[in-house]
């Protein structure tokens, strides 16, 4: 994947696309670039007026989105991957100065905007060298020698055509032909040296690489962890649960097989007892299942599931649900189990009367909402139940947020980013 | 009585078969897909059909969404669900046409024989059958509000069995009670719910039924 793209296909085709590729690199640093890094400057100016604090994050963001830009075009033109460096928004970040420390704290801000600057006359030379060369060259072939013949015209590095005689205008046309094809893998080479600038600037320092791997690291042994002792309490549940009722069933069966000659009530009795632990049995089972993935997140996925689960709580659940498409498996059983959690701890703890469920997709994150009426008080640094939510929401880079002062209301606010599948096709009876 | 039944696993549907052929009902054909579902419940238009909700192709609800649009082409098409898993999602989609000849129950009730095949006539005669999960869970949801208070004990648990589609007689003799005292339960429920009244036990249901939000 280094090299890609751009060197195959015809010269003339490759030509072109470097016109068209440099002359972009211009416009983006002329009337993106700049403006941006004037209106950075501008913002953090006016932080102490307070206009400040709400529009450099915003100023940041959009910087953002076009160093992403960057990003994508170096790695299509160019084949230069460049990785993105940004801190993950914290959690409670929507508020406006919390927002402001993310962004400011973020080394990778100050070099998004050192690049902003830097990059408009890094782009502007580029990329007139690119297309300067390969319009100069085009000239001498079709254009210099004719317009010769009718003034008095310079061509090269100002030398008069008509002052050579014949061997002039011959040697503008080949000297012409060369530079135009030279100018294709010259041109190529330019846009790859704008991309490697860019990766010098806008890739991950060594230092958030460093601190990215130990947080993967964190969140991957708990995440191990988790799972383990989960397959372990898997394990216990079967053991001890069905695995044995299911011996005492057969046993109760076969000592009824004996019986049935000779005391037939008897024989009655302890197939009715086998009856009655095999419905105890399936019953774990299905508890077990549930446990392990919800039957009915198999069979409507997250947004039926959610609804299902509203509905088989004692108390009425507002839910409002907006996903245009399906998300993976693992992130919609994440999802679903810290709804899940979050409803369970309202059943229990708030002493709430109702309780609201939101689900929504904004810029690639799963947002979910869980709210009740209740007392407050809801702590996730006290354990349990929320504490082994948000590990299992760290393992997608997810966030939860809990606000419950005492009295209440509670509200908590769960992030997972992720992309979501095109708009559900309903695989229904499969008959028009 | 005619039977169209559809489960994917062969040993459940072998079972099944043999167990509603031993009451002298009519298997006249099983099928393990929801789309020949679709087709066999639209051709024999059985008196019953007995349908698990998950079936190939998508393994996910097939059976329920074949059997929600049989009755929608058949209209009253009695279908009784079966599942290993209930959910008041499922059963309140299948309640919403408001009309009778409908079950769901778990799968685990085929264990009381008499029972199950006593639920399959019910909804082959128009009737209704809810699993008793469902119906505790519809309770608890309302338990705590205003008209359910001021049921007594007693009268909560007729309106249970009620919920669950059966009649008076039914209920007096799981109760051990009389059919006298049932329908004097009845009507004390019916007039705090503030319900009308109805001598045919199928809307009686369907009343209830709607009280509770199903």
């Amino acid at each position: 994947m280094e090299e890609q793209g751009n060197t195959a296909g015809r010269p003339a085709g490759r030509a072109v696309a470097n016109l068209a590729r440099g002359m972009t690199h211009i416009v983006l640093a002329f009337a993106v670039n700049l403006p941006l890094f004037i209106l950075t400057v501008l913002s953090i100016v006016f932080i102490p007026l307070g206009v400040g604090i709400v529009l450099l994050p915003a100023v940041v963001l959009a910087t953002r989105a076009v160093a992403n830009l960057q990003r994508r075009l170096a790695a299509d033109w160019s084949g230069v991957r460049i990785a993105e460096p940004y801190r993950p928004e914290p959690a409670g970040a929507a508020a406006p100065i919390p927002r402001l420390k993310w962004v400011m704290g973020d080394p990778a801000t100050w070099r998004d905007l050192l690049w902003s600057f830097l990059n408009v006359p890094v782009a502007l030379v580029i990329g007139v060298l690119s297309a300067g060369l390969l319009v100069y060259g085009l000239e001498g072939v079709f254009v210099a020698w004719w317009v010769a013949l009718l003034t008095d015209y310079g061509w090269g590095p100002f030398w008069h055509i008509t002052d050579f005689g014949a061997f002039g205008f011959a040697g503008t046309v080949v000297l012409g032909a060369v530079l135009a094809v030279v100018s294709v893998p010259v041109g190529e080479r330019l846009l790859k040296a704008h991309a490697l600038f860019g990766a010098s600037l806008l890739s991950p320092t060594r230092r958030a690489l460093t601190e990215r791997v130990a947080q993967l690291a964190e969140s991957r042994s708990q995440t191990v962890d988790a799972s383990a002792a989960e397959l372990r309490r898997i394990e216990r549940d079967l053991h001890d649960g069905a695995q044995a009722r299911l011996v005492a069933l057969s046993m109760n069966i076969g000592l009824a097989e004996e019986m049935m000659k000779h005391a037939p009530e008897t024989a009655r009795r302890l197939l009715a007892e086998a009856r009655e632990s095999s419905g105890t049995a399936l019953t774990e089972l299905r508890d077990l299942v549930r446990g392990i993935h919800p039957p009915v997140l198999a069979e409507r996925g997250l947004d039926g599931a959610v609804q299902a689960l509203a509905l088989s709580l004692p108390m009425p659940v507002d839910v409002r649900i907006d996903l245009p498409g399906r998300a993976e498996a693992p992130v919609e059983s994440a999802a679903y189990f810290a709804v899940a959690e979050m409803l369970a701890n309202v059943v229990k703890h708030s002493g709430a009367t109702r309780a609201r469920v939101r689900l929504e997709h904004v810029r690639g994150r799963l947002v979910m909402l869980v709210g009740d009426d209740g007392t407050g008080g809801a702590d996730p640094a006290s354990g349990g139940g929320m504490r082994g939510i948000e590990r299992r929401l760290a393992a997608f880079d997810g966030i939860m947020i809990v606000s419950s002062p005492p009295g209440g209301p509670t509200v908590v606010t769960m992030e997972l980013p992720c992309a979501l599948s095109s708009p559900k096709t309903s695989p229904s009876s499969g008959t028009d | 009585m005619r039977v169209v039944l559809a489960e994917d696993l062969a040993l459940l549907r072998d079972g099944l078969i043999r167990l509603l052929e031993a009451f002298g009902l009519e298997v006249v054909e099983a099928v393990d897909n929801g789309p020949s579902l679709l087709r066999a419940l639209t051709t024999h238009r059985p008196d019953v059909a007995v349908v698990d909700v998950r079936l190939p192709p998508t393994f996910t609800d097939e059976g329920l969404k074949a059997a929600l649009e049989a009755r929608k082409r058949v209209p009253g098409l009695p279908v009784l669900v079966l599942s290993q898993h209930v959910e008041q999602l499922y059963a309140r989609e299948l309640l919403s046409d408001g009309s009778g000849g409908l079950g769901y129950l778990l799968k685990d009730r085929v264990s009381d024989v008499a029972q199950f095949v006593d639920a399959v006539r019910r909804v082959a005669g128009g009737g209704t059958a809810l699993d008793p999960d469902v119906v505790a869970q519809l309770l608890t949801r309302h338990a705590r509000e205003e008209p359910l208070r001021t049921l007594t004990p007693r009268e909560r648990e007729v309106l249970g069995l009620m919920a669950e589609g059966r009649s008076n007689a039914a209920i007096a003799a799981r109760m051990f009670v009389t059919e006298k005292a049932v329908s004097k339960h009845t009507n004390s429920i019916f007039g705090k719910l503030g319900l009308p009244r109805s001598e045919d036990d199928n809307r009686r249901v369907l009343a209830v039924l709607k009280f509770l939000g199903a």
